[in-house]
């Protein structure tokens, strides 16, 4: 088990007051909230600094934690064994329960809020109900079908620690659901404690990227690339689609960046998303001397300024 | 072996099959009925049908409804920044769309 430097996850000096410790978690929550950040490993990095914090800002832990003295971080960790006799510790987080085995191993569990302890007040009759969060391939919403999903579902084991187990479902996927919609699966959430209906499970869709295809709520996009004179001249052009290859009009006259809109091609929800299709225009490489003699017969009939607009 | 399609549970999109109340999204949030009440009165939830007796939201009320709440919690916000995030994280998309649509 390796040794975390809490202070220094939090950026703090290891005699920082209550003040500064919140004030630093603030920021870094902030900065690595996964709702609201953009940067690489947020979660992650959301997950340490909640966990430092959880540790710094009750005195209780945070005394029992320094008197673990200054590990040096990575380093195998034991707790001493007569570690942690006398503090007692409160219950106090309501966060997230996949806090590291180094924040286990010295709390335990009653360190942590499990997930239960918020709930279960308002309708004691009835199961817990669970959500999860899925990555689908975006085939799975074009087409409907079934789909083996594993979620991972913390679980009190017989110790009272929480473990992660994993549970596969098999899924139907409803054709049209969108990323950020949530299946809802009744009665597939916790089980109540007593004669109550389980509760319901929520899976929040999410897609994978799609090699061809960019999705933007329920409208798809594709770059598609044409040549020159198809541009130019207008063509007809084969492009795949999520319902089959189409042939697609290129008007004349279409430049680099035109949209062409498929209306209803794109996901099959209520109302159904738009495809668009996207041109790019793409150069034949001058590699023989008759492409060379092409282009420069091209050059000679037509006196094209592309730099016209800088006024150079 | 049987397959996938055999014993696949059905599900159906949550968003486009609900009619929420503030008891359901109170049960679904794990949260007082009260704190449900408090989003609506800060304009964090929208309300869809008023000319009935009791409130009602879409399905999309629960996902703003749990981000909200994290929000809350893990920022440590009051409800009327956890109300002016929310403006600004949709504005933020908004012009996210706008400018790849531009592109």
């Amino acid at each position: 088990m390796e040794f975390k430097d809490y202070y220094k996850i939090m950026g703090v000096a290891r005699d920082a007051t209550e003040a500064q410790i919140k004030q630093a978690y603030r920021k870094l929550a902030r900065k690595y909230h996964p709702d609201v950040s953009k940067e690489k490993d947020a979660e992650a990095r959301f997950k340490e600094v909640g966990e430092a914090y959880e540790v710094l800002k009750s005195p209780e832990k945070r005394a029992a934690y320094d008197q673990l003295g200054q590990g040096q971080p990575g380093q195998d960790f034991r707790p001493p064994p007569d570690w942690g006799a006398g503090f007692e510790f409160a219950g106090a987080s309501s966060g997230d329960p996949s806090y590291s085995d180094f924040f286990e191993s010295l709390f335990g569990a009653q360190g942590r809020a499990g997930p239960g302890n918020r709930r279960g007040a308002f309708h004691p009759g009835r199961g817990e109900d669970h959500h999860a969060k899925v990555l689908l391939d975006l085939d799975a919403t074009l087409r409907g079908g079934a789909r083996q999903l594993t979620l991972r579902v913390p679980e009190i084991d017989a110790d009272g620690r929480l473990v992660s187990k994993e549970r596969v479902l098999n899924v139907q996927v409803p054709k049209g659901i969108l990323a950020g919609q949530h299946i809802r699966l009744a009665g597939q959430g916790a089980r109540a404690s007593g004669e109550g209906a389980p509760g319901d499970l929520y899976i929040e869709v999410e897609f994978q990227p799609h090699p061809s295809y960019k999705v933007d709520g329920r409208d798809l996009y594709l770059d598609l690339p044409v040549a020159p004179w198809e541009a130019a001249l207008g063509a007809a052009v084969k492009t795949p689609t999520p319902t089959g290859t189409v042939d697609l009009k290129i008007p004349a006259g279409s430049h680099a960046g035109s949209k062409l809109r498929l209306k209803g091609r794109g996901i099959p929800a209520s109302p159904p998303g738009d495809f668009y299709v996207v041109l790019q225009i793409a150069l034949p490489p001058a590699n023989d001397d008759k492409a060379n003699a092409a282009y420069a017969a091209f050059a000679a009939a037509l006196p094209f300024n592309p730099r016209a607009s800088l006024g150079v | 072996m049987s397959s996938p399609e055999d014993q696949a549970l059905i599900g159906a999109i949550f968003e486009e099959s609900s009619v929420l109340t503030v008891k359901d999204l109170s049960r679904m949030c794990a949260v007082d009925e009260r704190h449900i009440v408090e989003f609506v009165e800060e304009g964090v939830l929208n309300v869809v049908e008023i000319n009935t007796t009791e409130w009602q939201f879409t399905g999309t009320a629960l996902r703003r409804a749990r981000l909200a709440l994290r929000l809350e919690r893990d920022l440590e916000l009051n409800l009327a920044g956890v109300a002016l995030a929310l403006e600004l994280m949709e504005e933020l998309e908004h012009l996210r769309r706008e400018l790849k649509a531009r592109r």
